[in-house]
């Protein structure tokens, strides 16, 4: 579907993407998560032929960007970063321009536009010029145009970035629904996004990547995959708690009064915690089994730890 | 190629959208009016041509053209919309060529509505209407050179401030390579054919010849070659700076 092989930008002596070699499948919805600058965009900008790689290249359904620009670049749809769009059109003309740049014309346009506002919800909006839309309706605009001509690759860069909860929402949706036909690449620094719509998760920092999975996998690198949180009003034995078998550690909360026991790699704790709450007679109100936590992954990975 | 027709209707229509071509419109045919009729002395020559209506052109493009072409690039790497464009499935020959083209209709149209004057000639008196058409193609073939050369500076400067004023730069050396102050000031101690040579660059000795109603294909030919090139130019320049 989508082959990387060696990738690699560099800006006037700074490496921005370092070497990337990468497989995509077909049907797979893949996060890249980074910090600020750690050459998402670029890699993006990259795939989708905005930008020479100084050396490697990528292919597209067998298309090479170098070489086969324009044929790779009909095989994809892009949301740029901050979704810039000719801001003095009217969201149908938009709409329709995009089309016809695809080769759409007469009835067959008609349909494909009408489709796209469909799909997105803009029927209300149509008349209107872009630059009056709000941040949430524009996004939709851009996601409009890169689903367009139904493309079997799909480019999101930051695509719920800057959007109020309830049309983040809607776009991850959106993105699950479009994934099941499509190979979908987004980028994102919001984390919780990643567990929720990608089946794999790239974390790439000053252009290399650090680790590259699903994102159940990337969490159970995290310390606390397997640890349980107890929370009671009276004080609990500390002690007897930090000796049960594949306890690894204690941490205590502070402001919410809970205490957080840390498993040893690959042990389970949950049922040896839960019997000596029960032996104990322990009133909880809270006892909670951890998947890990993708931020502290996130966080160790790129301050450049090894996990 | 497909793809030229799309571009080209797109920009024009967004001229239209904006006050920008109206204003351009406007602005080119009250000017143009003016240095004719005042400053040209129209009825004073007492000549049924339109001479001093053409003879200014060169001067009232090298103020408004870059005015019209500084958006051409320049917005859209301003706006970000470039990273739109240029990955959609658009070759940047159709790209720069298709913007061209719509700047330089627009330019056109403006030509066209002079038409009144044509008529006010003819009315007046019975002028070489071949040597009037003849000079409006030349008209509009400069503007077409003025509008090639504004393409590439809007390319290379982000701002559309330092785009118009680099336009303005570029073509007045265009313009003023051949007017006669310039070649007598250099005439002391420039050979003859270096004269000779700046002489044929400039825009004004080429438009005069054709506006004169001198047919020598190599005039024309000359300004094809000019916007040729310089749309050229602009390709390499937006490969170049689409990303920064």
């Amino acid at each position: 579907m989508i082959e990387i092989s060696k990738l690699t930008k560099i800006f006037s002596g700074h490496i921005a993407v370092d070497d990337l070699s990468l497989h995509i499948g077909p049907g797979e919805i893949l996060g890249v998560l980074g910090p600020n600058g750690a050459g998402k965009s670029t890699t993006m900008k990259m795939l989708t032929g905005f930008l020479a790689p100084t050396s490697g290249t990528a292919s597209i359904l067998g298309f090479d960007i170098r070489k086969q620009r324009l044929l790779a670049q009909r095989q994809m749809g892009y949301l740029p970063e901050g979704t810039p769009c000719y801001d003095d059109m009217r969201v149908q003309s938009f709409l329709e321009f995009i089309a016809s740049i695809r080769g759409y014309r007469g009835a067959e346009r008609r349909e494909r536009v009408a489709r796209a506002i469909d799909l997105l919800e803009l029927g209300g909006v149509c008349g209107q010029p872009i630059e009056t839309l709000s941040k949430g309706f524009t996004r939709r605009v851009g996601l409009a145009q890169a689903i367009l001509h139904d493309p079997k690759v799909l480019i999101l860069d930051e695509p719920t970035d800057g959007l109020d909860p309830n049309q983040k929402h809607q776009v991850r949706e959106l993105i699950q629904g479009l994934g099941q036909d499509k190979t979908v690449i987004i980028s994102t620094h919001i984390l919780e996004e990643v567990s929720a719509i990608c089946k794999r998760a790239l974390i790439i920092s000053n252009g290399r990547v650090l680790a590259d999975g699903p994102p159940a996998e990337l969490q159970s690198r995290s310390r606390y995959h397997q640890a349980v949180t107890v929370q009671a009003d009276e004080p609990l034995d500390l002690l007897a708690l930090a000796v049960l078998p594949g306890v690894a550690g204690v941490e205590e909360n502070k402001e919410e009064q809970s205490l957080t026991l840390l498993a040893r790699p690959g042990a389970v704790i949950f049922p040896q915690v839960s019997a000596l709450v029960a032996a104990r007679g322990w009133r909880l109100n809270r006892l909670d089994l951890e998947q890990g936590r993708l931020d502290e992954v996130f966080q160790r990975l790129t301050r450049g730890e090894t996990a | 190629m497909k793809q030229l027709p799309v571009i080209f209707k797109r920009e024009l229509a967004s001229y239209f959208s904006s006050p920008l071509a109206y204003v351009f419109i406007e602005i080119f045919l009250v000017l143009s009016g003016v240095f004719t009729f005042y400053l040209g002395g129209f009825y004073e020559r007492n000549q049924a041509d339109l001479a001093p209506f053409f003879g200014v052109h060169p001067w009232l493009y090298l103020i408004l053209i870059p005015a019209l072409a500084m958006r051409l690039w320049a917005e859209e790497r301003k706006s970000g919309s470039i990273e739109l464009l240029m990955t959609l499935p658009v070759s940047c020959f159709d790209a720069v060529v298709g913007k061209f083209l719509a700047a330089w209709v627009v330019a056109g149209i403006s030509l066209v509505l002079t038409l009144p004057m044509v008529i006010t000639v003819n009315y007046l008196g019975d002028p070489d209407n071949g040597a009037i058409l003849t000079a409006y193609l030349g008209s509009w073939l400069l503007a077409g050179a003025y509008l090639a050369i504004g393409s590439c500076m809007s390319a290379l400067a982000k701002s559309q401030v330092i785009a118009l004023i680099l336009a303005l730069v570029v073509c007045f050396l265009f313009v003023a390579c051949g007017f006669p102050p310039v070649l007598d000031a250099l005439n002391p101690w420039a050979p003859q054919w270096l004269l000779d040579l700046l002489a044929s660059l400039s825009f004004l000795t080429r438009f005069d010849a054709i506006s004169n109603g001198m047919i020598d294909l190599r005039d024309p030919l000359y300004f094809v070659s000019v916007i040729v090139a310089w749309l050229a130019a602009t390709v390499v320049a937006v490969n170049l700076k689409k990303a920064e």
